[in-house]
């Protein structure tokens, strides 16, 4: 199943690859990570998405956990939570399709954040699968580059992951 | 008080309690070996390759339960490091590793001797830190203590770069008392509510088992666990690593277990219903075949690593703490509590246990021309009457060690387990003579083992470190020659090495006394003699039966019922080899 583990971290060179390297090592697939300072300056927070069974899961927890750098984690599936990914799309346009690609990001609730005579930017925020259903939506062969951040997530309701 | 880097690493380790450092200098470590050189309440042992520091200091805290410490150069000194490094990783050592590291404005130039020493061991230490600031340096020190020390232990590299340690540098000096690690809290007591169910469960228990291992002898937890075996009744089986920390001699327990381990442990295991696992990590080679480890056992697992519970083998009853509490948490229940073990069916376990035990699975042909290795362990054991420190290599001698000297005492037995590193039995046999001068310290090794650090002989006859080497030499790579013959129908591909040395000259070009022995009347006179030279290094190169093999096993892939014992495969004795 898939599983976004979300972990504050020291903010301290080195920490991410502990965790890169923790995956890499122990043979634990990781689809994608983000991460970034927090409101406290001296932790990061990191989004990993992985999938694996609740054994893998488990273990990937604790090892986690036990890495000295890593201050507090939970597995965001243990409970209700909002997903986000950002994605910026850039996409070769003619006269005849700008029409048709500004209704697609509208329907997907989309900006248009660059223009040029021959290309647009769309920028789109949204679950995973909602993002992958705009890519789906669109002509591939339009398609210049695709940026996505990964997902990055938050539990619903008054808990929350801090110190 | 101020002080440059390098006074600050040297008065941090005196301020930790340190005795000995074991290392090697080079470029970026001179400053830290001028400030050596100005003081002797740390002792430096110059080893002769960095390996031999990191085992030296590795079998110095398997002796005392004190963190070993480890000084290294950059570049090739912290590579060299790296092979002893992961063999205290996988055995849960407290170590502590100071490497040097080229100047940090040069750090990323590769510059000279510049290897990420920080990015080389982090797969194989619990944690390391490159020092970035002076003022940070002495915190940071106390921090590695703190980490390779407490909890499941462990080795903690501190990487330092050269300006760091200037001595033109000086800044307030303070080493602190304690620190804390907001993300680091090792858990100590166990959860009452899970010892109450484990309680619960091994008073009902009808074949019950007490499976220890190293984490008992980390956690000073032999008499705890003895109290508790004798409290319950019930067998106790030792891994590798944990022989010692049950009295071997004690009619309760039942050997080792696993691969090499006892047909009595082994069947015990398969046919137990209820199994404490007790500071013990359910390696591959206890376990043999998942699928059928113990299959009709319930298991309760006392661990102070959460991650060690459930990473092979899924158990009933978790129980995260330190040994030593834990079992004193258990021990006032079970006997506050009115229900005891069932008499009965204790009984009847036991009187099945006799049974497998009376298959003799250790027995040898005594009665062999050739001298046989299980032999001269067990001529060891009485020569030194039970009590010495014994260290080893890897390979069918650290196997007949493990099996024919009953350790009856935790911190006995020094062996690479986790990683079997071949090359750890003589460093690790100097250090642990250095800590213990006045007992016996004997290494059990093989004919290629010990090549693998033989450099060591110098350090040993310089800092008069008089061991006893016990080189049960079979002329081949005894361990994997058997997998061949057992796997490979005897392709014994590159386990022979053409030209030994002659060890004798070997050992007297390094200062010490060699003897060759290669007869079976000979073994008991020359152990005498060696042992009665209490202020030499004795090489004892004794010729073993190069035909025999390490009984019973488990062959890969086989669950534990499923045991090769000797009995079945015949003497090897007259067999003949390529
Ligand atoms: C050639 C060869 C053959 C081998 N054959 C065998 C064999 O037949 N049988 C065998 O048993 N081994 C054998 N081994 C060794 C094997 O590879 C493992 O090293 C060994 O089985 C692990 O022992 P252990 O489970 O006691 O764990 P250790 O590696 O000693 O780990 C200790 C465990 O205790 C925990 N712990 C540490 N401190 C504490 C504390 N204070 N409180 C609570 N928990 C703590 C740790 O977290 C860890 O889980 C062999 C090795 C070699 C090289
Ligand atoms: C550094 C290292 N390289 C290779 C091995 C694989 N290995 C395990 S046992 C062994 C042979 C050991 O031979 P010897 O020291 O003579 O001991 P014996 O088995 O003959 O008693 C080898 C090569 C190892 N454990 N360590
Ligand atoms: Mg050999």
């Amino acid at each position: 199943m898939r599983h976004i583990i979300s972990i504050l971290i020291e903010n301290e060179s080195g920490a991410l690859s502990r965790v890169a390297g923790l995956f890499s090592a122990r043979g634990y697939n990781i689809e994608s990570l983000t991460v970034a300072p927090t409101e406290d300056p001296s932790l990061s927070r990191m989004t990993l998405v992985t999938r694996g069974s609740d054994d893998i899961i488990e273990q990937i927890t604790k090892q986690l956990n036990k890495l000295i750098d890593v201050v507090k984690l939970i597995d965001l599936a243990d409970s209700v939570h909002i997903e986000r990914e950002l994605m910026m799309v850039k996409i070769k346009t003619t006269e005849h399709t700008r029409e048709e690609i500004r209704g697609m990001a509208a329907i997907f609730r989309g900006k248009i954040i660059d223009v040029t005579p021959t290309t647009y930017v769309v920028e789109m925020t949204g679950p995973s699968s909602k993002l992958d259903a705009f890519i789906a939506g669109i002509d591939g062969g339009t398609i210049i580059e695709v940026v996505r951040s990964g997902p990055t997530g938050i539990s619903r309701g008054e808990k929350g992951l801090h110190l | 008080m101020e002080l440059n880097g390098a006074q600050i690493v040297i008065q941090s380790l005196k301020d930790e309690g340190v005795e000995y450092i074991f290392g090697y200098p080079g470029g970026a470590v001179l400053h830290l070996y001028d400030a050596i050189f100005q003081q002797d309440d740390v002792k430096h042992i110059l080893v002769r390759h960095e390996q031999g520091a990191t085992h030296a200091a590795d079998g110095y805290a398997r002796a005392t339960g004190k963190p070993g410490v480890v000084l290294v150069t950059s570049g090739p000194g912290a590579t060299n490091a790296v092979t002893g490094i992961a063999t205290a990783y996988m055995d849960s050592i407290p170590m502590v590793i100071i490497s040097g590291q080229v100047p940090s404005p040069v750090i990323g130039s590769d510059a000279f001797q510049e290897v990420d020493m920080v990015g080389i061991t982090r797969p194989c230490v619990k944690h390391n830190f490159l020092v970035k600031d002076v003022t940070k340096l002495a915190e940071t020190i106390k921090k590695a203590f703190y980490v390779a020390t407490t909890g499941r232990p462990g080795p903690v590299v501190v990487d330092v770069p050269k300006d760091i340690t200037d001595p033109g540098i000086k800044v307030p000096y303070k080493y602190p008392k304690k620190v804390s690690i907001r993300s680091y809290n090792p858990a100590v007591t166990g959860h009452k509510g899970q010892i109450k169910k484990a309680v619960d469960l091994l008073l009902t228990a009808q074949k019950p088992i007490i499976y220890s291992g190293g984490g008992v002898v980390l956690g000073e937890a032999s008499k705890e666990l003895t109290e508790f075996a004798h409290t319950l009744g019930f067998p106790v089986t030792n891994t590798l690593m944990g022989l010692g920390a049950y009295p071997a001699t004690d009619k309760q327990f039942v050997g080792m277990l696993g691969m090499h381990g006892t047909y009595e442990a082994n069947m015990a295991m398969h046919e137990s219903d209820v199994i404490i696992a007790i500071g013990a990590r359910f390696d591959d080679r206890v376990t043999g075949k998942l699928d059928e480890f113990c299959p009709h056992a319930q298991i309760i697992h006392i661990d102070v690593d959460p991650a060690s519970i459930s990473k092979t083998v899924k158990v009933a009853i978790p129980i995260v703490g330190e040994v030593k509490p834990v079992l004193e948490q258990m021990l006032e229940i079970i006997r506050e509590n009115k229900k005891k073990p069932s008499k009965k069916a204790l009984e009847n376990w036991w009187n099945q246990i006799e049974q497998w035990r009376s298959v003799k699975c250790l027995e040898y042909d005594r009665e062999s021309r050739l001298i046989k290795p299980q032999y001269v362990i067990e001529q060891l054991y009485e020569v030194t009457k039970g009590d010495a420190y014994i260290t080893s290599d890897v390979g069918q001698h650290q196997m007949w060690a493990a099996q024919y000297y009953p350790f009856d005492k935790p911190r006995r037995w020094i062996n690479s387990g986790g990683l079997g590193t071949m090359g750890f039995g003589l460093p690790a046999a100097i250090g642990v003579k250095l800590a213990f001068p006045d007992s016996e310290v004997a290494c059990v090794t093989g004919d290629a083992s010990i090549q693998m650090c033989i450099q060591e002989l110098s350090t040993a006859l310089q800092y008069k470190t008089p061991i006893k080497i016990i080189n049960l030499n079979n002329s081949y790579m005894g361990m994997v020659r058997q997998w061949q013959e057992f796997s490979y129908e005897s392709r014994y591909s590159h386990s022979y090495m053409d030209t030994i040395p002659e060890f004798v000259k070997l050992a007297e070009a390094y200062g010490h006394v060699g003897m060759r022995i290669d007869k079976p009347e000979e073994v008991r006179p020359a152990l005498e003699e060696a042992f009665a030279m209490k202020d030499r290094t004795v090489f004892l190169d004794i010729l073993t039966d190069r035909t025999e093999n390490v009984y019973p096993m488990i062959e890969a892939g086989k669950g534990h019922h499923d045991m090769t014992l000797r009995v079945a495969s015949g003497t090897s004795t007259d067999r003949e080899l390529a």
